[in-house]
């Protein structure tokens, strides 16, 4: 085991070593050579992120049972729901697409959403996660691969698209998708690893006391 | 920040080593190959290993499925009264006669103006590491985070298309399709993606500092 020296951190773009201070709700540490940020106080990080975690886990499971949109030509409707999308291109032979698709609009932001319940939930009641090492290296590892504002754009230009030639009528899971944008950004915004890992060190120094 | 001592010291010319999960700063020796982190076990690296290698790969690879990108069709649209195949520029093009060029201003930026901009600039930055650059590297520091920022919003298309191939299946009344270049397109964005990933910009920072260092 290597020793660890006390409230030292490095910075992950340029690796210059620097001191760990406090800081005051809502400020940023940034790397003083090349301007990263290092950290934030996200006020009341744990409470919020599971709060805004759980509304949006609700959303998902909404946006994905009802059609997104559907068009009406001479009498004949033709709805499309996210999984519904995935499984027709799957179906014409366009596989790779299908399989991106899936993965970045649907199995990631569930796994992200997944794996930020199983870790808030148990430190918001006062026991340590198990295996949260490994929820902990799944969120680093999935993050640049969740998708789902770049997916929202994208039915928006689908949007306008059809309305050139089609009469287009907004389905449920439109807004939303709307909405876990929103919450999925806001979740994002108040997350922050350095609370939690402060927090189960906390926690683990407690238990071997 | 108080940086410490009072010279500009990065972690590793001091045989310290920052965690890539949890970023906890640990002593590690420059001579034992597997050392963990001792607050979550992940594997120790000084730099991620092999990250000029993996990323000029990856930049390679994307250059050449850039082309059939281009110039294959990426959607295929017939109606009764027409038919057409697009590639991704003449789609745009499409777009912004058709009037809609707020739609063609957006598909531009996302298919064509981010992933020339992210290769162009990895390739850049390979090449200034490799020549152990001192060139700005605070600007070339800021110019890797916008990569990071914005290469998913590529995706767009492929997303685009998608939903109206699924949706617009009406028989001989109206039919989309997705075409090969969707294929080539959606691989460059994921090379591109894990290429940013393997780049480590701690090695913009490493010429600038006295001593060698080796992972």
């Amino acid at each position: 085991m290597a020793d660890r020296p006390a409230q030292l951190i490095a910075c992950h773009e340029c690796d210059l070593l620097q001191r760990d201070i406090p800081l005051n709700p809502g400020c940023t540490a940034s790397c003083r050579r090349c301007g990263a940020v290092l950290y934030r106080n996200a006020t009341d990080s744990i409470n919020r992120t599971l709060a805004y975690t759980l509304a949006a886990g609700i959303l998902f499971l909404v946006a994905n049972s009802f059609p997104i949109f559907s068009i009406e030509v001479s009498g004949d409707r033709s709805a499309i729901t996210l999984f519904g999308a995935v499984h027709a291109l799957w179906e014409q032979g366009v596989r790779t697409i299908s399989v991106m698709v899936f993965i970045t609009a649907i199995v990631v932001p569930c796994l992200e959403l997944f794996s930020l319940t199983a870790l808030l939930l148990p430190l918001k009641l006062g026991f340590v996660p198990p295996s949260y090492t490994l929820f902990m290296r799944t969120l680093q590892f999935i993050e640049p691969w969740g998708m789902v504002e770049v997916f929202m754009l994208g039915v928006l230009v689908s949007l306008v698209k059809l309305t050139n030639n089609f009469r287009v009528i907004p389905g449920f899971a439109l807004y939303s998708f709307g909405l876990l944008t929103l919450l999925i950004a806001a979740a994002a915004a108040s997350f922050s690893a350095r609370d939690i890992w402060n927090r189960l060190d906390e926690m683990l120094g407690e238990e071997e006391l | 920040m108080t940086p410490v001592d009072s010279g500009i010291a990065s972690a590793a010319a001091n045989g310290l080593c920052s965690c890539h999960v949890c970023r906890l700063v640990s002593r590690r020796s420059r001579f034992s190959r597997h050392e963990h982190c001792p607050r979550c076990g992940a594997t120790l690296h000084f730099r991620k290993p092999g990250s000029v290698q993996r990323c000029w790969a990856l930049v390679i690879a994307s250059y050449i499925l850039y082309i059939p990108a281009n110039l294959l069709v990426m959607m295929e649209t017939g109606s009764l009264i027409n038919y057409r195949k697009d590639t991704i520029v003449s789609g745009v093009v499409h777009l912004w006669k058709t009037g809609s060029w707020m739609i063609a201003v957006i598909v531009f930026i996302a298919s064509v103006a981010i992933p020339l901009l992210k290769l162009f600039s990895l390739t850049f930055l390979l090449i200034s590491v490799q020549r152990r650059s001192h060139w700005r590297p605070r600007q070339r520091t800021r110019l890797f985070r916008l990569l990071e920022a914005v290469g998913r919003w590529s995706m767009l298309d492929i997303y685009v298309v998608t939903l109206l191939a699924a949706l617009v299946q009406l028989g001989s009344l109206a039919v989309v399709k997705a075409g090969p270049a969707a294929v080539a397109f959606g691989a460059v964005v994921v090379l591109t993606m894990f290429a940013t990933m393997q780049f480590d910009p701690r090695l913009i920072w490493d010429p600038l500092q006295k001593e060698d260092i080796h992972d």
